[in-house]
């Protein structure tokens, strides 16, 4: 393995397995996650996609019965070997598949990251806040009521906002994790665009259960099924039917999943 | 034809089975309604009794005066306020103990480990366990070991022992109704737990956590056994002047003008019973409109 794989890529994992208790939710994956791109993993539910961003951001120390081998080079330095993990984190935003509006004003969830990193500076804090809804294109809709409650917006504001918090950290790594599970469709293909702005400034990885929907962002995708990287490729290729196990075909094309 | 058009609505559901169903309905919501109502009863008689025999003691005078010839007359000034000293207290010790176990069980604890267990097993326990005995344990610990002696530190660390389990459950259950979503959006942002803790977790349970308090007030104030052999006093003739002193207080009183000195006319301890009444009732009703006001205010 030559170090200029490493230094190429944002995310480099190899070999890695991780475990519930005796469950195996993901075994021996390895792929490379070059920066700047939007990189899709799809594949049915239980097939470990939400393990493996788990894994990336060392979430497993919060969970007792996660076992992680293997290895993630984030900057091609092991996350494990990062003494910090709090910093690891901010440099990798998530977004989930049901929105969270944390029981705070939309200013007090955007400014959460920075005033947690220690920022007390208000002129800073809202500029941050504001570039963050801009960026997750909230603005528009929030600016005259950034005092109301985030927990109070609807469910595709909840997750540009959730998006907003993420891009608050100015994360290298954004990962979104089946984002347009509780959105409408609208909503969904605006933070598409978004997504197709961001990935010039950082790396995408995103979940999806929608296979359009990695067809329409991702430049690679990866199809994972049950715990198990069964291809990585060029999405165009991919969808193009250039597979090399049929299973991928057969769930592109929607036999199964 | 259609299948469908030939199924036998009968087949779904007979009317003379739905009749039946309908009856039996009825007659289970009255008696259950009935057995509701019942528990009312015995409220209201109370209420009734204490405010007609104990509501002609009630005074200004007997709110503020000390009682005077033997307990036979006078007021019950020094019991009000040992019983506010002794509650005041009691939770002073028991809630930032309370909340800080809970906070540990809720947030830190590994759920599946031996300690948690035996923590856990400890404190639904301690919440089953008699007065009478608390009071000994009080005894036993504060009042000889600690050398605290009878004194009002020993009487409201026997009732905080007392209180402490249900602090910890109240607290523990308000931090679990706390979404883990939130735990895990604040976690992904590289927040610690206790920054977790401290600005979304703790903020959104303090209203479970305040009435679990809130609640303990009344039944420290009533609690009789705890406080007899630790620090209260059948009758003292001066105010405590500070934690290391006996002080009366009013369950104790009651207990005692009603069974220990004679020639007590009736009303004096049903006057007792009133404003002991009285307190428990304020605090309960501050308690739930604090819940409501609280509730109206929910964020998620």
């Amino acid at each position: 393995m030559s170090s200029t794989t490493l230094s190429v890529s944002k995310i480099s994992v190899r070999n890695l397995t991780i475990r519930y208790g005796s469950f195996t939710a993901l075994s021996d994956v390895s792929l490379e996650i070059p920066p700047n791109q939007v990189f899709g993993i799809i594949g049915p539910a239980n097939s470990g996609k939400t393990s493996f961003l788990n894994a990336i951001n060392r979430m497993d120390m919060m969970r007792s019965n996660m076992q992680v081998t293997g290895s993630v080079h984030f900057n091609g330095v092991d996350v494990r070997s990062w003494r910090n993990v709090y910093a690891l984190r901010s440099k990798i935003g998530v977004v989930f598949p049901l929105p969270v509006g944390l029981p705070l004003s939309i200013y007090d969830n955007v400014a959460l990251s920075p005033r947690l990193r220690g920022l007390t500076d208000k002129t800073q804090i809202d500029e941050i806040v504001e570039r963050s809804l801009r960026r997750a294109a909230l603005w528009d809709e929030v600016k005259d009521r950034l005092t109301s409650l985030g927990s109070l917006l609807s469910g595709g504001q909840q997750q540009r906002l959730t998006i907003a918090r993420a891009l608050s950290q100015d994360p290298e790594v954004l990962m979104l994790d089946e984002f347009s599970i509780a959105v409408d469709p609208v909503t969904t293909m605006r933070i598409e665009d978004v997504l197709k702005e961001l990935k010039q400034q950082m790396t995408v990885i995103l979940v999806t259960n929608l296979v359009q929907q990695a067809n329409r962002l991702a430049d690679q995708t990866a199809f994972f099924l049950d715990g198990r990287c069964v291809e990585v490729g060029e999405t165009r290729a991919l969808f193009d039917g250039q597979v090399r196990d049929q299973r991928t075909n057969d769930y592109i094309e929607g036999r199964f999943g | 034809m259609h299948p469908a058009a030939t199924i036998d609505t009968n087949r779904f559901g007979a009317e003379a089975i739905n009749l039946k169903n309908a009856q039996v309905q009825k007659l289970v919501m009255i008696l259950l309604g009935i057995m509701a109502t019942v528990l009312v009863i015995p409220v209201v008689m109370i209420v009734i009794t204490l405010i007609q025999r104990g509501g002609p003691a009630i005074s200004w005078a007997f709110l503020t005066t000390f009682p005077s010839n033997g307990m036979t007359a006078g007021g019950i000034f020094p019991a009000l306020l040992g019983t506010v000293w002794l509650v005041a207290i009691s939770l002073l010790a028991s809630v930032p103990l309370g909340v800080a176990a809970a906070i540990y069980l809720s947030e830190y604890a590994p759920q599946d480990h031996w300690l948690t267990r035996v923590i856990n097993l400890a404190t639904i326990n301690l919440a089953g366990v008699p007065s009478i005995v608390h009071a000994l344990f009080g005894l036993g610990a504060f009042v000889a070991f600690f050398h605290l002696g009878t004194s009002i530190l020993a009487a409201s660390l026997t009732l905080a022992v007392m209180t402490l389990p249900v602090v910890i459950v109240a607290s523990w259950e308000s931090l679990q109704s706390v979404p883990q979503a939130f735990r895990e959006a604040c976690w992904n942002m590289g927040a610690t737990r206790w920054q977790t803790i401290w600005h979304v977790v703790l903020p959104n349970a303090l209203t479970g956590i305040l009435t679990g308090i809130i609640l303990q007030v009344s039944r420290a104030a009533g609690e009789t056994a705890p406080i007899m052999f630790t620090g209260a006093a059948f009758f003292l003739p001066h105010l405590p002047s500070g934690v290391m002193d006996q002080t009366m207080a009013l369950a104790l009183h009651l207990f005692t003008i009603s069974t220990q000195v004679p020639g007590v006319p009736d009303e004096i301890p049903f006057g007792v019973a009133l404003v002991l009444f009285g307190i428990v009732l304020v605090v309960n009703t501050f308690s739930i409109w604090l819940r409501m006001y609280l509730r109206s205010k929910k964020k998620w």
